[in-house]
C-alpha cells in the first residue's frame, strides 16, 4: 500500500467517523435505557435493548401534532424552494441578462442577515399577515433560508447540460418549453431532487425561526426545544434519534436514485 | 428533397462583421462542404439556416420558403452537431426515434425508419444502450442516425467527425460518403479540415473572415484557385508562392522564362508542390534543401528558392542531404499567378 493510498483512506476513515460517531452514540443513548446513558466509560453495545425511550418519546403529548407541522412546513419550504429557484436557475444558467451577477450576489444576500435580526420584525408582519404561528409561516421563512441554495445549485446543474442538447431537440421538432421538459429537465431532475432533499432537510434541522415564529403550532424541532430540556437524558437521546433518522433515510434514497439513473455509474 | 439559398446573409456581432454578405446555393440533393479556417464564420452560417441564430440581414430559403422568423423544428431539416448531442437519458433506439416521434410518426413507421438508419449507419448491435455505454465513434454515428431517420429535406452537419481519432475519421467518412448518397439529402457539410471536404463534397465553398472566396468542384478548387487564400487552404502541403518581378512581360525562373500574365509588375507564382519536378542536372531553377522528410510513399523537401521558401515532393528514393543543392522544373501547364496585393488569382495556365 503506498502513502498516497493509506492518507487517502485515512481521510476517509476520519470523516466517517466525523458523521457516524455522534449518530451512534445518539443511537446508543436512544435505545440502550437510562443504564446505558449514564454509563462511563461507553460500553459498544447497548447495556440493555429497550425501545422504552422512544415509545416514551413517541408519547409525549404533541409529538405527533408537531411532526405533521414539521412535514408541512419542510414541504411548502421543498415545494417554493425548487418552484422558484429551479427557473431562476435555469435562467442563470443559460440568459445573458443584464445584473446576472448582482443577482447572484443578492441571492447570496439574503443569507447574510442573521435570522436573530429578521425574527422580529417578521413575527411582527406575519402577525399582521395573519400567518405567525403556522406551519405555513414557518415554511415560507424557511424557503428564504433554503432559497439561495436552491438558485445557484441548479443555476450550476442547467450550465452542465450542454446546450448543444436543447439545441438537437428544437432542431428535431420540439418548441423552446418542449426542449425544456424532454430534455433538459430529465437531465436535472437528479440534481433538482437532491435540491429538493436538501431544502425538505434545511427546513426540518431549522429551529430558531421556528422557534420565534410559533407559540402553540411548533415544528417538531421548535417544540422538542421546550418540551426536551425538562426531559430525562435518554428521552432526549430518544427525541435527537428520531430527529436524524428522515434525514439519513433521505439522503440514502436519494443516492440510490442519484446514481442508478440511466445507466450512469458514477458522477 | 429542397435547395438551400442563402441570399446576402450578413451577421454582426456588436461592431464585429461575421458574415459579410453571404450568398450561396445548395442545389436539390448536393453535398456542399463549407470549408474554412476557425473562426471564419461557417459554424454561424451553418446555425443561421438551422435557425439557431438569427441573421442580421438578407434570408435563407429552403425549398423556396423563406425561412425568416420560422423557428427550428418548422425548417424541415435535420442537424448533426461537433459534439454529437444525444439525449443521455435516451436509448439509442430513442434517440433515433426521437424526431419522428415528435412529428407523431406512427409506430410502425418510426420502428421502420430507426431499423432502417440503424442499419445504414452499423450500429443494430447498440439500440438498447444508454449514450453513455457508447465510445465516440459510436456516439457520433448515432447523431448521424438520428438525423437520416426523419428523412430531412436539408441536413447540416457541423464538423461531425473532427472529435474522432484519425482513423475512424477516415472510415467514418468513407461510411458519410455512401450513406448520404444513398439517402440522396441536400447536404451542407461544415469544416475545417480540407481532406473531408474533398473527399465528401460535390462543391466546396471556400470561406475566410465571413466571406465565401470560392464555390467550386474539388478538382476545380484545387486546380484553378480563385485566390491565393483557397490555394495555399488546400493541398497537404500547401501551394509554394514565389513573389517574383516581371521583366519585358515574363518572369525568369533561372533558366526557365515564363510569360506573366499582361499588366502585372511584381506577380506571385503559385505552384503546388507535386508539379515541381527535381533534378540534379542543370535545368529549372536552383534550390537549396534544408529538410528531407521521407514519408514512405513520397519524399518532402523544404528549401529556399530565389522568390521565397519551397516545399517539393520528389520520389521516395530521393534523399537529398541537407544543404545540398537541387534544380527544380515545374509543370508549365499546372501554374497560377496571384495579384500580390489583393491575393486575387490572375490566371491559371493550362
Amino acid at each position: 500500500m503506498t502513502l498516497r493510498r493509506a492518507i487517502f483512506l485515512a481521510a476517509v476513515a476520519t470523516l466517517c467517523a466525523w458523521v457516524l460517531v455522534p449518530i451512534y452514540l445518539i443511537m446508543l443513548g436512544a435505545i440502550g435505557g437510562e443504564a446505558t446513558v449514564n454509563a462511563w466509560p461507553k460500553p459498544f453495545w447497548p447495556i440493555t435493548w429497550s425501545l422504552a425511550a422512544l415509545r416514551q418519546f413517541m408519547n409525549i403529548a404533541g409529538v405527533w401534532q408537531s411532526t405533521l407541522y414539521s412535514v408541512e412546513a419542510a414541504s411548502l419550504c421543498m415545494v417554493i424552494a425548487i418552484a422558484l429557484g429551479a427557473p431562476a436557475g435555469y435562467a442563470l444558467a443559460r440568459y445573458r441578462f443584464r445584473g446576472a451577477t448582482g443577482f447572484r450576489l443578492f441571492v447570496l444576500l439574503t443569507r447574510a442577515f442573521p435570522v436573530a435580526i429578521l425574527a422580529l420584525p417578521l413575527a411582527v408582519s406575519f402577525i399582521r399577515l395573519g400567518l405567525y404561528d403556522s406551519p405555513i409561516g414557518v415554511g415560507l421563512m424557511h424557503s428564504v433560508l433554503a432559497m439561495p441554495f436552491a438558485v445557484l445549485i441548479s443555476a450550476s446543474l442547467f450550465q452542465a447540460i450542454p446546450r448543444e442538447l436543447e439545441e438537437a431537440a428544437w432542431i428535431f421538432g420540439c418548441s423552446g418549453p418542449g426542449a425544456f421538459f424532454r430534455v433538459v429537465l430529465p437531465l436535472a431532475l437528479p440534481g433538482i431532487t437532491a435540491t429538493a432533499i436538501f431544502a425538505f432537510v434545511i427546513s426540518w434541522n431549522e429551529v430558531f425561526a421556528a422557534s420565534v415564529l410559533t407559540v402553540r403550532h411548533r415544528t417538531l424541532t421548535a417544540y422538542l426545544l421546550t418540551v426536551l430540556s425538562e426531559s430525562p437524558l435518554h428521552t432526549q437521546f430518544a427525541g435527537g434519534f428520531i430527529l436524524i433518522v428522515p434525514s439519513v433515510l433521505f439522503i440514502l434514497l436519494v443516492r440510490r436514485q442519484l446514481f442508478s439513473m440511466w445507466g450512469i455509474a458514477s458522477r | 428533397m429542397a435547395a438551400i439559398v442563402i441570399d446576402h446573409i450578413g451577421m454582426r456581432f456588436g461592431g464585429t462583421v461575421a458574415l459579410d454578405d453571404i450568398s450561396l446555393t445548395v442545389a436539390d440533393g448536393e453535398l456542399v462542404a463549407l470549408l474554412g479556417p476557425s473562426g471564419c464564420g461557417k459554424t454561424t452560417l451553418l446555425r443561421i439556416i438551422a435557425g439557431l441564430q438569427t441573421e442580421t440581414s438578407g434570408r435563407v430559403l429552403i425549398g423556396e420558403r423563406d425561412m425568416s422568423g420560422i423557428p427550428p423544428r418548422r425548417r424541415g431539416l435535420a442537424m448533426v452537431f461537433q459534439n454529437y448531442a444525444v439525449f443521455p437519458h435516451m436509448r439509442v433506439r430513442d434517440n433515433i426515434a426521437f424526431g419522428l416521434r415528435m412529428t407523431g410518426a406512427a409506430a410502425a413507421r418510426i420502428e421502420r425508419q430507426v431499423a432502417r438508419a440503424a442499419g445504414l449507419l452499423h450500429i443494430e448491435p447498440l439500440l438498447d444502450r444508454y449514450p453513455a455505454q457508447l465510445s465516440g465513434g459510436q456516439r457520433q454515428r448515432v447523431a448521424v442516425a438520428r438525423a437520416l431517420a426523419v428523412e430531412p429535406a436539408v441536413m447540416l452537419m457541423d464538423e461531425p467527425l473532427s472529435n474522432l481519432d484519425a482513423l475512424l475519421r477516415l472510415e467514418m467518412r468513407a461510411d458519410l460518403k455512401t450513406v448520404l448518397r444513398e439517402a440522396g439529402t441536400t447536404t451542407l457539410y461544415v469544416t475545417h479540415d480540407q481532406t473531408e471536404a474533398m473527399g465528401l463534397a460535390d462543391r466546396i465553398a471556400v470561406m475566410a473572415q465571413g466571406r465565401i472566396d470560392q464555390v467550386a468542384s474539388p478538382s476545380d478548387i484545387y486546380r484553378y484557385p480563385a485566390t491565393r487564400f483557397v490555394a495555399g487552404f488546400l493541398g497537404t502541403p500547401p501551394m509554394n508562392f514565389l513573389a517574383l518581378p516581371v521583366m519585358d512581360g515574363a518572369v525568369a525562373l533561372g533558366n526557365v522564362r515564363l510569360a506573366a500574365p499582361a499588366g502585372a509588375t511584381p506577380v506571385v507564382l503559385g505552384v503546388r508542390p507535386e508539379d515541381l519536378v527535381a533534378s540534379t542536372e542543370l535545368e529549372g531553377f536552383a534550390f537549396t534543401t534544408q529538410v528531407t522528410e521521407p514519408l514512405g510513399a513520397h519524399t518532402l523537401l523544404t528549401g529556399q528558392a530565389e522568390g521565397g521558401l519551397l516545399r517539393v515532393i520528389v520520389p521516395p528514393d530521393l534523399r537529398p542531404a541537407a544543404g545540398s543543392v537541387l534544380f527544380l522544373r515545374p509543370h508549365l501547364d499546372r501554374l497560377s499567378w496571384f495579384d500580390p496585393a489583393s491575393g486575387a488569382a490572375l490566371e491559371h495556365t493550362a
